[in-house]
């Protein structure tokens, strides 16, 4: 599902691409012939005199007709081909999800480097040569930085920061362990003379092994979520892709320029170790400044909304770009960049930016690396291979060998330092993971021509990804489950984990005071404390420090208020009682409990609930995300939407009659606060009228029972604990919709550039807000209602008792449509 | 004289490390620790605590000091509190922060998260009746969120009113109507929180190198 949904814009984008291609193939087919049929008349008498002769015109007056229809493929050839190579790329990912059982077996990659094969195996066939896109530049400039940025800004950051040191030891020193011992080797391998190989020299070799130490376990990270690994097994698996990426660029730019040289001495290699750290520093400098000045713009988008998501992608793209021009780690930026700013900026932008800037992130990095991974297949059939079983089987072996080496040598000495030590099992898992993937592939493409082994080493990288992809990558899954390596239950939801866990982090933090301490909880603790005190303050707009469990518990509430919804228009039998926690311990003995009576009023607390957290969850609190789908809270969302289109579908098929339909949905969909005061109003009156004084309005909550069917928690919802006008009124989201809303109202419906931020969800607006329609069509709540069709909407409201602060809002609701 | 102050002093420091499992390294720079807080005095009172500065915005800091003084937490059965702990009980309160050992044995984990939660179950239930009740549950969410002062109390109320609901319809399941959930036992309260890796997340990693002595030197 979430693949679907983020595979499905990739699509839309790609098919308007292709539009667009056309579109603009046409036009240029059509404007150029015009000069030259409308040349004859007036060029030549302005030209005449200094050419003297243009003779061409008059001679072949039938040439000069306007063509019908003319082909101009090489003006489109580029684009045209990239957007058909996405495409197809992008129907391989449909197609392998459309057999489920596949990828759960066989990672992606596999089978995208498989279908590769096939395509460049029919290029092959027809002797056609793959497009010559994928340069040292392109891939740079292009294609690297969405695939890191992808992996940078979906870093888990909680656990990713209480594991940087150990991430950064395997990252850094791992890669240079591997890339120097596998280069040595090769290097003395190079010295037999059977092999044929003596005329690669130490520092292509060293520049070869940087390349095939950069890990990208991409593939491996779904199967540690797949199998709930343990959490540092997982962090340290995934930040240790992402920052050697960085230093094996750092080192592959470095062997290149050594490469080059003809002599090495100590001063080079002293300089190269100092320019090694300059680099990365450099880099993470740099990304630490741009992420926060693009916190700090973000501050500032709320009046542009639409332009927001850019800002961050310029912002990261920008870090990027200066750091390629000051030859510091470019990686290294972007990655800080995505760090530092992702807290800040998703607390500035809107919910749909925040929306929109994960989608975009994440088919960029998906359309990117399904590329090169594409095109690794196409490259390994289309392209001359220089096959040398010696140099490539000792490649494969060395890699293999020096990675389980480092991994091992490196834990050794890093666990003493960690809390939670790696056992055996944790290593294996970490050294049989270290696949190699897109960026390999890349790096080893674009090297210079001036390498002469350039093929071999092409053809040796092939190698190595092929092999660690498909055995290592198909395999990993079985071995781990095999293995039992010790597993953490991630998606633990609820909300006395999510209090307790906090609670644990404060205990910590001030028993390591206690102890004159200072360590990571304490530091942790002084930093979050400055946090709040300093830059959110500076890079916030709204700040109001929210703490996770808030977050978290809004989101359950959410999530409760749709299983309500659930409930209601699915079996209306198991609908939810109304019991507060307050009033069952006050009415302790009386065994007091009213049961079906507020049904009605359920429905409207329902109803409330949505619209005041619609726009108010963020998802603070992020699961983990997997590399290849989007977060999980676009399901949320799906959910919602369908739930309220069936429930209004039903309504309208009920309830309204013709245009009238249309016209009342406009309306409740109209204005937020009011509509939250009616809830309110009617709410209290109701509940009055059923005289029931036990119940207060500031402390009732609705009580779902918990179900059998779902084994969920729930929870209770007071309406008051969140009061809804000040949330109202301190969210600026909301408050723009609200003037999105009237603004789109009051003035005719053309102007369209107000009702702009509204078209974009209509759905869910309405429908949230079309929700206790159902409430209001049969106030007094009871179960036959809903079933039974309720009486029609006719233009005069019937003025119930109970109805009386609907009133004025249903006959506006009249007189708004005849109004435009 | 000094050496055999030692000699007695080194008795005593092994003694305490069997017992609670630190080594004589954490111990020595511990009771430097304990020595600093109370100023040289055998006992250790609230008072004393209270004058950590670094604790002061710590939300929970009540909580945690109270935790030194409850007797439940020393390793006897006694139940209540005290009003100044020596240098064992400050230790004892200590171990419970003692990260895991390597090569422990599943029951030896179990046992050691058991611990872990029960100081965290004691501290909630603070009087000591074997239940935590709600009215215990929401002074402990009120505390955890008041560093946020965005958060109003009702807000906070709500939060603690559905992680209780929620702890009733884990542990209990669908409930007759009627029924009504008492408060949290330290078995549901082991059930709820069972996929927490606590042993892995409630320790303090305790310095075998001396870094106190530098603040000491200046005071």
């Amino acid at each position: 599902m979430g693949f679907l949904s983020s595979v499905k814009p990739v699509c839309i984008v790609l098919i308007s691409f292709a539009v667009l291609a056309l579109l603009s193939f046409g036009a240029n087919a059509e404007d150029s012939p015009k000069p030259t049929t409308t040349k004859p008349p007036a060029k030549p008498t302005e030209h005449g005199p200094i050419y003297t002769a243009p003779p061409q015109p008059l001679p072949e007056p039938e040439k000069s007709y306007l063509p019908l229809f003319t082909l101009n493929y090489p003006r489109v050839q580029i684009p045209f081909e990239i957007t058909l190579w996405v495409l197809l790329a992008s129907f391989a990912k449909i197609g392998f999800h459309v057999y489920h059982k596949i990828t759960i077996w066989v990672p992606e990659t596999c089978l995208l480097i498989s279908i590769g094969l096939i395509v460049g195996a029919i290029m092959h066939s027809v002797h056609e040569q793959p497009p010559a896109v994928l340069t040292s530049s392109v891939f740079f400039l292009y294609m690297l930085p969405p695939i890191v940025l992808d992996s940078a800004y979906f870093m888990p950051t909680q656990p990713f920061f209480e594991n940087v040191g150990t991430v950064l030891w395997f990252s850094i020193v791992g890669t240079l362990w591997n890339s120097i011992g596998v280069g040595i080797c090769l290097y003395g391998v190079c010295q037999i003379p059977a092999l044929g190989v003596q005329d690669i020299n130490l520092q292509e070799n060293l520049l070869f092994a940087s390349i095939i130490s950069a890990v990208d376990p991409v593939a491996v990270l779904a199967v540690f979520e797949d199998v709930n690994i343990n959490e540092q097994l997982y962090i340290v698996a995934f930040g240790e892709s992402l920052f050697n990426d960085a230093v094996t660029v750092v080192l592959y730019n470095l062997f290149n320029h050594v490469a080059e040289l003809p002599v090495v001495d100590a001063a080079d290699v002293f300089l190269g170790v100092l320019r090694f750290f300059l680099v990365g520093l450099g880099g993470m400098l740099f990304g630490l400044v741009f992420g926060f000045v693009a916190a700090f713009t973000t501050r500032f988008t709320r009046k542009v909304r639409e332009i927001e998501p850019l800002f961050i992608f310029m912002y990261s793209y920008l870090a990027y770009l200066l750091a390629e021009l000051l030859s510091i780690s470019s990686i290294m930026a972007i990655v800080t960049c995505a760090l530092t700013m992702k807290y800040y900026v998703e607390e500035n932008v809107s919910q749909r930016s925040c929306t929109t800037i994960r989608h975009v992130i994440k088919m960029l990095g998906t359309v990117s690396e399904t590329l090169i991974f594409f095109f690794l297949g196409v490259v390994t059939i289309t392209t001359d291979h220089e096959w040398n079983w010696g140099y490539i089987l000792f490649t494969i072996l060395f890699a293999q060998i020096w990675r389980g080496l480092g991994i091992v040598v490196l834990t050794q000495i890093i666990n003493p330092f960690r809390t939670i030590p790696f056992n055996f099992k944790d290593q294996f898992g970490l050294s049989y993971g270290g696949l190699r993937g897109a960026i390999t592939f890349a790096l080893a493409y674009t090297l210079p021509n001036t390498i002469i082994r350039k093929k071999l080493f092409i053809t040796a990288t092939i190698a190595i990804i092929i092999f660690t992809v498909f055995i290592q990558g198909i395999s990993i899954r079985p071995i781990i489950e095999l293995m039992n390596v010790r597993k953490t239950n991630w998606k633990l939801g609820t909300i006395n984990v999510e209090i307790h866990t906090r609670l644990m982090e404060h205990i910590t933090a001030g028993v390591e005071d206690l102890c004159g301490q200072w360590s990571h909880h304490s530091l942790k603790d002084k930093f979050m404390r400055f946090n709040n005190r300093f830059i959110r303050k500076i890079l916030i707009r709204d700040n109001r420090p929210e703490s996770s469990i808030v977050a978290l518990y809004k989101k359950l509430e959410l999530q409760n208020a749709m299983e309500v919804l659930d409930t209601i228009s699915g079996d209306i039998s198991a609908a939810p009682s109304l019991i507060s926690m307050h009033e069952e311990k006050a009415s302790n003995k009386s065994s007091f409990k009213p049961k079906r009576t507020f049904l009605a009023s359920d429905l409207t607390a329902m109803h409330e609930i949505l619209s005041k957290n619609m726009y108010k969850i963020r998802e603070r609190t992020m699961s983990y995300t997997n590399k290849h789908t989007l977060p999980n809270d676009s399901r949320a969302r799906e959910i919602l939407v369908r739930r309220h289109t069936s429930i209004r579908r039903s309504l309208r098929a009920r309830s309204f009659q013709g245009s009238e339909s249309a016209r009342s949905q406009k309306y409740f969909s109209l204005p937020l606060g009011q509509s939250l005061d009616t809830g309110y109003a009617t709410e209290s009156i109701r509940l009055n009228a059923d005289g029931d004084p036990a119940l207060e309005l500031h402390n009732r909550s609705v009580r779902p029972k918990p179900r059998p069917r779902s084994k969920q928690p729930r929870f209770s919802t007071t309406r008051a604990r969140l009061d809804p006008l000040q949330e109202l009124h301190s969210t600026v989201n909301m408050e723009d919709e609200v003037r999105a809303e009237e603004s789109s109202h009051r003035p005719s419906r053309q102007s369209s550039s107000s009702s702009n931020s509204r078209s974009r969800a209509p759905l869910q607006r309405h429908s949230s807000l079309g929700t206790p329609s159902v409430g209001e069509d049969d106030p007094e709540g009871d179960e036959q209602q809903l079933e039974s069709p309720p009486p029609a909407w006719t233009p005069e409201p019937p003025d119930r008792g109970s109805g009386g602060p609907r009133n004025p809002l249903l006959r506006r609701a009249q007189w708004k449509p005849q109004d435009k | 004289m000094g050496s055999s102050q030692s000699a007695q002093e080194e008795q005593e420091y092994r003694a305490l490390a069997e017992r609670t499992g630190f080594s004589l390294d954490q111990i020595r720079n511990l009771h430097k620790r304990f020595k600093h807080l109370s100023h040289d005095e055998e006992t250790l009172r609230k008072e004393d605590f209270d004058e950590i500065s670094d604790l002061t915005p710590n939300p929970i800091r009540s909580q945690i000091i109270d935790a030194f003084f409850d007797k439940r937490n020393f390793g006897g059965n006694e139940v209540g509190r005290v009003q100044e702990i020596g240098f064992r009980e400050f230790l004892t309160v200590m171990s419970h922060f003692r990260p895991l050992r390597q090569n422990l044995t599943e029951e030896g984990i179990e046992r050691i998260r058991r611990e872990k939660l029960r100081f965290l179950f004691n501290m909630h239930d603070k009087d000591s009746d074997g239940t935590i009740t709600l009215d215990e549950y929401r002074s402990v969410v009120e505390e955890l969120l008041s560093s946020s002062a965005a958060i109003e109390i009702e807000t906070a109320t709500a939060i603690a009113d559905a992680a209780m609901l929620e702890v009733a319809s884990v542990t209990v399941g669908e409930m007759a109507p009627g029924q009504v959930y008492e408060g949290i036992t330290f078995e549901h309260f082991l059930e709820i929180l069972k996929g927490v890796e606590i042993e892995a997340k409630m320790h303090v990693r305790f310095l075998n190198v001396d870094t106190t002595t530098v603040r000491c030197g200046k005071l």
